[in-house]
């Protein structure tokens, strides 16, 4: 009973950590269909920036739900202005634009901060199912993450600024004729999702470890999920977040962390494999 | 109202406008008929901004409007209805309403209400994705879209393209009560004869990116004279 507790509790860690880690690439890859290759990037300066701060003494809370969404939505609008939006458009290149600023990022973070592992503790202190211990944050954060998703999706469906964004997304020229300006929705948008995942980073930070080249462990899972997700990019990112999370929680449970991951892509390739299109291409067909 | 001189645009290194003069006074209804491939479209996309000119000018109400960004022109009062509808796919019939009047500083609510008005047809479609309504009915919506944002100078791309006829007659109507109701002044370019015949006070023929000839609406029917100008069987 204990056993199974903890199980459902960790699979929905997994999906959690999973969906956080996808959702500003849900917005810049599957909405704005620009490959950031700096994902990773943004969620380690996000996990930095929570660092930073805290152990300077800012309020943990402050730093991770205000402080790193708000750093790294800003240096999203830089990189936009002054990198991105010169490549729209253009896949391959922007690829090469963003492995490039991923370089960049790492670079000035190592040389500033130098390439040691650092970390902060989690808040909130842990509770016991029958004999085992866990963080009660984890519970928060799965909390946190649902939150976050039905923010995400009552801003896209509910708010002119979100009607103007996703009309802008499937036909720029026309809502241009129609009074509004693409560059500034894609700039708006793209810094949106610079800083969700700038938020995400920051509320991972507490239970993971930070060093300059994190971002990797988070770029190839964060870009197979979306991908998976298809056409409806926030809705098909709960689902693909669902699936894989619960399959590599269950897979790391049973083996260890490395397998979990080994079936988190096999199963992304069959699924890929059955619905080309995504999960909300044919089935389940979503806009968002 | 509108006043193009010398207008050139390319598409890339290909010139496919050669130098447009167009003048068009406040509450005409000025009709531009031609060929596939003579510049129609390319005409009325850089007169809404989406083609930049390689020369020449546009003034709108003696402003010179020759390098404002599309989406100002339209702030500015001109409407675009492009070839192909353009209705965005995955947004509710409604919401391709409301997206037109997002950046416009109008009452959304009497605005809609009005437009339903004008095009009953839209009404039980309401909640429908754009992309599953049929090919007339996505005509109606973007000429209802590009109402919402009340434009003064309305430029229409072959409106009545692969659509069925109850409907152009059903635009017809509406675009001449349109005309008198809302003082519209509007620039259309088509190669349906008698749409363009029933709605125009004037018409030019586009030849080869050059407007070569202004006839009279009543012109048009003289099969002899359309073949002259057009080339096209009247």
């Amino acid at each position: 009973m204990d056993t199974a507790a903890l199980l459902i509790i960790e699979v929905l860690n997994g999906i959690s950590s999973l969906a956080l880690t996808c959702a500003g690439l849900a917005i810049i890859f599957g909405m704005m269909r620009v490959i950031n290759f700096a994902h990773g990037e943004f969620m380690m300066l996000g996990g930095y920036t929570t660092v930073v701060a805290t152990n300077a003494g800012v309020n943990i809370w402050v730093s991770m739900l205000i402080l790193s969404p708000l750093v790294v939505g800003v240096i999203g609008i830089l990189a936009e202005r002054f990198l991105i939006r010169f490549f729209y458009g253009r896949l391959v290149d922007t690829l090469i634009a963003t492995w490039g600023l991923s370089l960049l990022l790492i670079g000035i973070v190592t040389s500033i901060f130098g390439n040691y592992i650092t970390g902060v503790s989690a808040p909130m202190g842990n509770f016991s199912i029958g004999q085992y211990q866990l963080s009660v944050y984890r519970l928060v954060l799965i909390g946190l993450t649902v939150i976050l998703f039905a923010g995400i999706y009552l801003a896209f469906t509910r708010t002119k600024l979100g009607l103007i964004a996703r009309g802008t997304m499937q036909n720029a020229d026309q809502a241009a004729a129609l009074g509004i300006s693409p560059p500034k929705v894609y700039m708006v948008t793209f810094g949106i999702g610079a800083a969700l995942t700038g938020l995400a980073g920051g509320l991972l930070a507490p239970i993971s470890q930070i060093i300059p080249t994190v971002g990797f462990t988070y770029v190839a899972q964060a870009f197979i999920t979306v991908i998976t997700a298809g056409t409806g990019a926030i809705t098909g990112t709960i689902v693909a977040s669902g699936v894989f999370g619960t399959v590599r929680q269950l897979v790391t449970y049973e083996t260890t962390p490395i397998i979990g991951g080994v079936a988190l892509l096999i199963v992304a390739v069959l699924l890929l494999r059955i619905l080309p299109q995504g999960i909300t291409g044919k089935i389940f067909r979503r806009s968002l | 109202m509108l006043a193009v001189s010398g207008l050139k645009t390319a598409y890339g290194r290909i010139p496919i406008l050669h130098g447009i003069d167009l003048n068009v006074a406040e509450g005409e209804f000025v009709g531009i008929l031609g060929h596939n491939g003579m510049g129609k479209t390319t005409l009325l996309k850089a007169l809404i901004g989406l083609l930049r000119p390689t020369d020449g000018t546009i003034e709108l109400n003696g402003q010179n409007i020759t390098r404002m960004p599309a989406y100002k022109r339209n702030l500015s009062g001109v409407g675009y209805v492009p070839q192909g509808r353009d209705i965005f796919p995955n947004l509710s019939v409604v919401d391709n309403l409301k997206i037109a009047m997002a950046m416009h500083k109008v009452d959304e609510e009497k605005v809609l209400e009005e437009v339903l008005e004008t095009f009953p047809r839209l009404k039980p479609l309401l909640d429908r994705a754009g992309r599953v309504l049929s090919g007339g009915e996505q005509q109606i919506l973007a000429l209802a879209r590009c109402l919402c944002g009340g434009p003064s100078l309305l430029l229409l791309d072959e409106p009545t393209e692969g659509i069925q006829p109850s409907i152009v007659e059903e635009i017809i109507e509406i675009l001449h009560s349109l005309r008198t109701s809302r003082n519209l002044t509007i620039v259309l370019v088509e190669q349906n004869l008698d749409f363009i015949a029933s709605l125009s006070q004037r018409v030019h023929i586009i030849q080869r990116g050059q407007l070569v000839n202004e006839v009279s609406p009543d012109q048009l029917s003289d099969p002899d004279l359309v073949r002259e100008f057009v080339g096209m069987g009247g």
